[in-house]
């Protein structure tokens, strides 16, 4: 981005865009004052919205349409019949799952799993942007942001494959203890593990991706505050307390409300992968539980119940958090990006 | 320009007068930062260490194993780190034909197709998006974003999927994640920064809203164009949960799917099992796995310093 010119002051670029907002056609003729018709409009912009078609018919077919599929939650569906022709039920689905405990088992495990992840995960990136923000050496500091940035684009499978070879029953660390006359642990297919398990992996893959919004955060801290606490005699560990933490807690509170708004969606691809090893009183989860209930035994009419329900809830959470931030100050997810 | 903000938690000293002595300039340190004490470099030197030990152990062994011999593996217990007697036989296993070259083949061309299309279809939308004056422009911008709430879920995802005849195609591994709302914000928002001296003085001579799309506005969006596509090409070349949903065909299968099946579950490759021994097991495993990493290794390099920006555009912004 380097070659393309600087972008204006905010303040500049506002006050032309109000212009540009009134209807005045684009052209030579710019000053004709009268409003445009919605049809002359539409001619004017059919480029761009023609631009525009395929995109908006992905997210409506890919992400609107597929909400009607939820039907199927309140029919004994069978994919021969089809919607129009299978037997509705009313919610005969819902209490069908509410009564099975396979599905409070995966609910315990989904609200679990975040929980620890939420503990012990969040603060990870945390920590590894002060160090990083520590390092003196340009160059060293660049080198390791490089280096922690990289598994973020690596794909789960690979991932529990490494993780597999090094924790796994044959891997480097049972190896390990075994040579030193310990038992041979398998973290891998250790159920009462499995929520560290997965937390080891999360921050293995995403504590440096995490630090770039903190580094940015850490950035923007005024230099001259740190000064200034020096000169009154504040050290090393007072200036991190009463400076740098003050400064980036807006980010982390708002970091921590979106996170707590994804409570109900734990990594399906990571989970699905791991959960026969520790079998599915560990390793079931909201996600996977609707995969093997309808994908896999055809029992489609609760897994989508299921699905609804933890859609309903997840999307209230999502949004509940966004207005909550957005009360604290803060640009919510959606709301800052028209900007 | 990071450089000057430190908080060092580990030092111990407190001198809160300001140093009155020049500070060396490769030190990078403001006058009134205390001298890190020797514990405190060491150890911070110690945990950037581990850090970055932590991310490269596991990918080195992965590829030293991949080079390994049988006795290698066997003297080293699980990883490699350098091989004593490397060869190429676990390569010559997985390329002699079988699953693996075809499932690389697979991955490259859904990679291949699926970030061309994903890219043409975000730059259209994105560009079409990008001034606000256009008609409707708002709605459709909220159309989109709203789906970063909510997530349809997997069966009625699978529903269109069956419903629309894309289950077991190729297509059902693109089209169901064709445009990231995500990218989609990076890439607008960018557009909008450009100047808008740009389009007038393109409107003044004439020019088309497509033409000033593809011979101004896209020539002055390479970096983000790379980095986006890079987004889109890492999501296609790791493609599991659609191809786990969507394809019941093992030959069509990618990349990621036989290494669920080789490399997790443990069966034993098909040209392996014809007869022609040439690898240890686990070596040909690994030779997978690097297959899947390298291509994200060698691109990422050149890509890695425009990170910072793109993602603080679609978080903050976003």
């Amino acid at each position: 981005m380097a070659d393309t010119a600087p972008p204006l002051p905010r303040e500049k670029r506002r006050t032309r865009r109000k212009r540009g907002e009134e209807p005045a056609p684009p052209g030579p003729d710019i000053a004709a004052p009268h409003r445009l018709t919605l049809g002359q409009r539409l001619k004017r912009d059919r480029v761009m919205l023609l631009l525009t078609l395929p995109g908006l018919l992905y997210f409506v077919v890919f992400h609107y349409v597929p909400l009607l599929g939820y039907v199927v939650a309140f029919q004994d569906y069978q994919p021969y019949l089809g919607y129009m022709h299978s037997v509705w039920v009313g919610f005969a689905n819902f209490s069908a799952a509410f009564s099975e405990p396979a599905f409070w088992t995966a609910t315990f495990n989904t609200l679990e799993i975040a929980l620890v992840q939420l503990v012990f995960f969040f603060p990870v990136p945390i920590a590894l942007a002060l160090l990083l923000n520590s390092i003196a050496s340009d160059r060293i500091r660049r080198f390791v942001q490089s280096v922690v940035y990289l598994p973020h684009f690596i794909g789960w499978v690979i991932i529990v494959s490494i993780f597999q070879q090094i924790l796994g029953g044959a891997g480097v660390l049972p190896d390990f203890l075994g040579s030193m006359g310990l038992p041979r642990y398998d973290m891998m297919s250790d159920p009462d593990a499995f929520p560290w398990l997965l937390t080891l992996q999360v921050a293995w893959k995403d504590a440096g991706w995490g630090t770039i919004i903190i580094l940015a955060a850490l950035l923007n801290i005024d230099r001259q505050q740190y000064e200034a606490a020096a000169i009154d005699g504040a050290g090393p560990r007072r200036r991190l307390w009463h400076v740098t933490l003050p400064g980036i807690a807006p980010v982390l509170i708002l970091l921590l409300i979106l996170n707590l708004g994804q409570i109900l969606s734990v990594g399906f691809e990571q989970i699905l992968l791991q959960r026969d090893a520790v079998g599915p009183d560990a390793g079931e989860v909201l996600d996977t539980y609707v995969y093997y209930h309808g994908i896999k035994d055809n029992d489609w009419g609760v897994a989508a119940a299921v699905g609804l329900v933890k859609a309903v809830i997840g999307t209230a959470l999502v949004l509940g958090a966004n207005k909550f931030a957005h009360r604290l100050g803060h640009e919510g997810v959606y709301r800052g990006a028209d900007r | 320009m990071l450089t000057a903000e430190k908080t060092r938690a580990t030092a111990r000293t407190t001198t809160p007068a300001p140093r009155p002595a020049p500070v060396r300039k490769s030190d990078g340190r403001p006058p009134w930062m205390e001298r890190p004490t020797r514990l405190g470099q060491t150890a911070k030197a110690v945990a950037v260490v581990v850090v970055v030990l932590a991310v490269a152990y596991p990918l080195v062994g992965v590829i030293g194993t991949s080079f390994a011999s049988q006795t290698d593996i066997i003297r080293s217990s699980g990883l490699v780190l350098w091989p004593d007697h490397p060869t190429l036989d676990a390569y010559r296993t997985i390329f002699t034909g079988g699953v693996v070259s075809r499932a690389l083949i697979v991955s490259v061309g859904i990679t291949v197709f699926g970030t061309l299309a994903s890219l043409l279809v975000t730059v259209g939308m994105a560009y079409g998006l990008s001034r606000r004056e256009v008609t409707g422009s708002r709605f459709i911008l909220m159309t989109a974003l709203f789906t970063m709430l909510f997530n349809a879920g997997i069966i009625p995802n699978f529903l269109l999927v069956k419903g629309l005849g894309l289950y077991d195609t190729y297509a059902a591994l693109v089209m169901p994640t064709l445009v990231s709302a995500f990218n989609l914000v990076v890439l607008r928002s960018f557009f909008m920064n450009l100047p808008e001296e740009l389009y007038d003085a393109a409107k003044v001579d004439g020019a088309g809203d497509f033409r000033i799309l593809v011979r101004i506005v896209l020539p002055l969006s390479k970096a983000v164009l790379a980095v986006i596509s890079l987004f889109y090409a890492v999501t296609y070349w790791n493609a599991f949960f659609n191809s786990l949903l969507y394809l019941n065909d093992s030959d069509k299968w990618p990349l990621p799917m036989v290494l669920r099946t080789y490399v997790l579950q443990g069966q034993s490759l098909d040209s392996a099992s014809a007869g022609e021994v040439l690898a240890p097991q686990q070596a040909v495993q690994m030779a997978v796995l690097v297959i899947a990493v390298v291509p994200i290794l060698c691109v990422y390099p050149f890509l890695q310093r425009y990170f910072t920006k793109g993602v603080l555009t679609g978080a903050i912004k976003g």
